[in-house]
């Protein structure tokens, strides 16, 4: 639109340089932002992985011990472990909570209006503090909270017990907590696209209800699955509120570990290492996730 | 198979479905409701039974200087974190919507990154940026940060948007001689105002709500969610539940106003 639509009242000249103006403005402002503040600020980190840290602070380089450390120390690949296996745990609890939750919305839900009600009220808590979702679970699981003192005053629990917070599975029920609104959303579009007839011929071909449902509905949604389980892993992987406020000692993460580096512990080389790992995970994940989903493109069609 | 069993079938797989959608919805609101009603509870700590009804805690909350500062400096990110966001997030939309140019996939992909990329990253990267610069961190950086964390978030909506608009309403908008940059202006905009209305209030309160990138590239400064944050260090006070039913109030006010915003973009 920006070639080649200009008035004709114009002199040639003229109308060139004002659109050319505009297609630079309009590519140039995003572009230069990107390189500005993303492509070289991630250039920068790579560049600090290889430098060595020296007493006071650091020193260029180009060694690849940052690199090496983090996966010969237990210390730094257990963490790179457990924030693994937490975000594929929360992935997977939000997804058996989305998928009936978006199916039913979808399927068997009649009303229209109850159906915009619900889906709205399960996306709604995406609006209230991320911060404050993540306290409430503090505040309902901690040894003074108000679960313990509720078990406590109805004489189920002599004294509060404190196996609900800070472990793991505190973790993973305070992020899926957070994480099931960005499961319910590409689901739900993923279900709203697949065609009625289909599931109507699967049932005239005798095929029972669990059949059809396995083998005509999940497929075709396999890339909302895939969608929501790339939010809630990769923002779980990189989450370093959540650990902070309702993970004990063994639910330390990556991102906590890059922010002592980057703090107390001075060390912004090893910080640097364990981002750019990081990047590379998340990174190989979409790249995974957007291939899952073109081929499900393509058997659609 | 009867007429008979197939009802009963069917009767049994609604009533566990409602079963499970009742649980998700109490998963989501009981902490909710749970966050609110202590902000209410006399009593300073937040156990099982209640005591009496106060407004104790908000009293104490308007009273602190602190947070009221805290409170403002979230506004000021966020107002100029949002125009940042849409300066450079609607020509984002447009260029990938629009223009052929070498590089596009990259840049598709570097602009939406931040989408599922952790905070931590855009936080520490920049925060390397500032530092070699030699520029001091304060407010305004980070309402960069946060612009470049959110822009993903405008140029999503907004491209969604492009790509369901009717091109010939441009082509005879020129057609009438109307220039590139009055089409622009006179009607591509004013019919994608819901998504341009609808991303502002999404980023704007994300930002409001930011942590990760706050975390390394603010000053002295704190943002309302760094202060709770830091006073939860501290330990947990109804305080901060009073804080919070606030903030839920506010959110609902914004759903809220979203909604009717773009119905009546709709009913035109």
């Amino acid at each position: 639109m920006f070639a080649g639509q200009a008035s004709p009242v114009l002199p040639v000249g003229r109308r060139w340089s004002r659109d050319r103006l505009l297609r630079n403005l309009v590519l140039g402002t995003p572009l230069v932002w990107a390189v500005v503040f993303m492509f070289i600020p991630y250039l920068i980190i790579f560049t600090y992985s290889f430098w060595l840290k020296k007493y006071p602070t650091f020193v260029p380089a180009f060694q690849f011990g940052n690199y090496a450390q983090l996966f010969a120390d237990p210390q730094y690949y257990q963490v790179l472990l457990r924030t693994a296996k937490i975000a594929l745990a929360v992935s997977l609890s939000s997804l058996l909570l989305a998928y009936p939750f978006a199916y039913y919305l979808v399927f068997i839900l009649k009303s229209p209006r109850l159906r915009l009600m619900l889906y709205m009220a399960v996306i709604a808590p995406l609006w209230v503090s991320y911060l404050l979702r993540a306290y409430i679970w503090k505040t309902i699981l901690g040894n003074e909270g108000v679960i313990n003192s509720f078990l406590v005053y109805v004489g189920i629990l002599d004294r509060p017990t404190d196996i609900f917070l800070y472990n793991q599975f505190s973790m993973v029920l305070t992020l899926t907590y957070i994480f099931i609104p960005f499961m319910v959303m590409p689901i739900y579009t993923a279900l709203e696209k697949i065609p009625r007839n289909l599931i109507e011929a699967s049932k005239d071909l005798g095929v029972g209800p669990l059949g059809t449902l396995f083998k005509v509905i999940v497929p075709l949604s396999l890339p909302g699955i895939f969608a929501g389980m790339t939010f809630a892993f990769c923002l779980t992987f990189g989450d370093f509120v959540a650990p902070f406020l309702v993970g004990g000692p063994d639910g330390v993460m990556v991102a906590n570990v890059i922010t002592s580096q980057y703090g107390a512990a001075l060390n912004w080389p090893l910080g640097s290492a364990l981002a750019i790992v990081m990047l590379i995970i998340v990174l190989g994940i979409i790249e995974l996730s957007d291939r899952v989903e073109r081929a499900g493109r393509i058997n659609l069609a | 198979m009867s007429f008979a069993r197939t009802s009963a079938l069917d009767r049994i797989g609604t009533g566990t479905f409602t079963l499970v959608i009742l649980c998700v919805l109490s998963f989501l609101y009981v902490p909710i409701v749970i966050l609110v009603v202590f902000s209410f509870n006399d009593s300073s700590s937040l156990t099982w039974p209640l005591g009496g009804f106060t407004w104790g805690w908000y009293e104490k909350l308007f009273s602190n200087r602190d947070l009221l500062r805290a409170i403002g400096n979230s506004f000021y990110v966020a107002t100029f974190a949002t125009i940042l966001t849409l300066l450079v997030g609607v020509p984002a939309a447009f260029a990938l919507d629009r223009l052929d140019f070498v590089g596009k996939r990259v840049f598709r992909r570097l602009v939406l990154l931040p989408l599922v990329l952790p905070g931590i990253i855009t936080g520490i990267s920049m925060l390397n940026l500032f530092k070699l610069m030699g520029i001091g961190l304060s407010l305004e950086t980070v309402v960069l940060g946060h612009a470049t964390a959110l822009i993903s978030i405008v140029v999503t909506q907004v491209y969604a948007r492009l790509q369901r608009l009717n091109r010939r309403l441009e082509e005879a908008a020129a057609d009438l001689g109307a220039k590139p940059w009055e089409t622009m202006f006179l009607v591509v905009l004013p019919n994608i105002k819901s998504a341009l209305i609808g991303s502002a209030l999404l980023s704007f309160t994300l930002s409001f709500d930011e942590i990760p990138v706050t975390f390394f590239l603010t000053g002295r400064d704190n943002t309302l969610p760094m202060y709770i944050w830091s006073t939860m260090r501290r330990g947990i006070t109804p305080e901060i539940n009073a804080v919070g039913t606030l903030i839920v109030l506010a959110s609902l006010l914004l759903i809220v106003v979203s909604v009717i915003l773009l119905r009546d973009e709709q009913e035109r």
